[in-house]
């Protein structure tokens, strides 16, 4: 079938199986190889992207359940050359160790701050349970995201 | 792993939704958020011809209060459902369950509809509908008719629906006692219940305790003989039929079922 996703704000249409998951149209048809492909089961996170706007895992969505809307992936954040404020702040805090993790984190992360824009620690927490990283490099990857959080409150 | 073969079609209204599965019949399958079908699809374990996706209907989703109850579109989402404000006072058992399952992006995509039509005995909200005595409302090829979750489920992963049926609204009445409680045990956070309890007032039903979720029908008894909490909570494993897995064996579930029961009980009361 034809479908037709808006990624990181530019249009990418084309015809693929009905069967093709979301992760792979961004990979394969898109050509964006930030998402990627962890257990393939929703459990790990590593494919989350933001489907208009909310975290989704996009290995357990159709790249048809995508067609017309809106996708947003980690190579989409920043802007102007400039790293989004979550970026910057996994950068500062070494929120990763090998970052296979690193850009799933980075999209629940920016999900959670537009639902919550004044997260506690234990939030923040709650709100990455479905994100594992492999590393167990937790602590700072919190870190990271509550100081996003504060340098988005304060700017 | 992908999914083997199949149709995707999309329908736009529920209109359209039961003709695309009259005409799909037995191998056709609905598809809301996808978030239990699709890894069921993956794994092989289901293997539907033709996908309709219904996620699109935008009349199905909604939280309304009406005349003494209250109205949940089938495709409102988890996430949906914890944040609406209209829940979250009048049915906190509800708002707050949904708030507990999976993960957020989850709760993203998942729909009430899909996890009571999916009927995973392991799933939260069929065992939460049956505490607060809900209704399922579904479409068919002969009508609308309304089903009390009571007699809606029948084993695992089976339901009364026909397969030209679709869920399409749940009905909970408001709650005549206050006390509410959902508990549930898991290894991880994002895991499945090993088991679970939800109580509203005298009310309690359990997950993953069975094929089907369970009313605790034992409990209920003692509690409106008067029993206390704690001694009503021992009876919590009566007529279950819990399974024996890899999370843990069968005494274990019914252990779990009359710990849990004792504290949604406690909380249950305290919030009274």
């Amino acid at each position: 079938m034809k479908v037709t996703v808006t990624v990181n704000g530019g249009e990418v249409a084309a015809e693929v199986a009905d069967r093709t998951l979301l992760v792979h149209f961004l990979r394969d048809v898109a050509g964006l190889t930030a998402t990627n492909v962890g257990c393939d089961t929703s459990s790990c996170g590593a494919c989350t992207v933001l489907l208009d706007g909310r975290s989704v895992k996009s290995c357990t969505v159709l790249a048809a359940q995508a067609d017309g809307r809106s996708v947003t992936t980690a190579e989409g954040l920043a802007s102007n050359g400039e790293l989004h404020p979550v970026q910057r702040a996994f950068q500062a805090e070494h929120g990763l160790q090998c970052g296979f993790c690193t850009p799933g984190m980075v999209m629940a992360s920016v999900s959670l701050l537009a639902e919550n824009l004044d997260p506690t620690e234990d939030e923040v927490r709650t709100a990455l349970e479905g994100n594992l990283c492999r590393c167990t490099g937790y602590h700072n990857i919190v870190r990271a995201v509550l100081a996003a959080a504060s340098e988005r409150r304060s700017s | 792993m992908i999914p083997a073969p199949f149709t995707y079609q999309r329908a736009s209204s529920v209109a359209q939704a039961l003709d695309l599965a009259a005409a799909g019949g037995e191998d056709a399958k609905f598809l809301a958020g996808g978030h239990s079908l699709m890894p069921l699809m993956k794994l092989r374990l289901a293997v539907p011809e033709t996908l309709i996706d219904i996620g699109r209907i935008g009349e199905l989703s909604y939280v309304r209060e009406e005349d003494g109850h209250f109205a949940i579109g089938a495709l409102t989402t988890h996430s949906d459902v914890a944040a609406s404000p209209v829940l979250a006072t009048g049915l906190p058992l509800l708002a707050h369950a949904a708030s507990q399952i999976g993960d957020p992006q989850v709760r993203h995509c998942g729909t009430i509809g899909g996890s009571i039509a999916h009927a995973d005995p392991a799933a939260d909200l069929p065992a939460v509908l049956l505490a607060l005595d809900a209704t399922v409302v579904a479409q068919g090829p002969s009508g609308r008719r309304e089903i009390p979750a009571a007699g809606f489920f029948t084993g695992l992963f089976e339901t009364v629906l026909e397969p030209a049926e679709l869920l399409t609204e749940i009905r909970i009445p408001r709650p005549a006692a206050a006390g509410w409680s959902f508990q549930k045990f898991t290894k991880r956070g994002i895991d499945w219940a090993i088991v679970g309890v939800a109580v509203q007032g005298g009310n309690v039903a359990l997950v993953n305790m069975g094929g089907t979720p369970l009313r605790a029908s034992g409990v209920e008894a003692d509690l409106a003989a008067g029993a206390s909490p704690a001694l009503a909570a021992a009876r919590a494993a009566e007529g279950t039929s819990p399974s024996d897995d890899l999370n843990g064996p069968r005494a274990y579930r019914e252990h779990l079922a009359r710990v849990l029961t004792g504290r949604a009980l406690a909380e249950a009361a305290a919030r009274s």
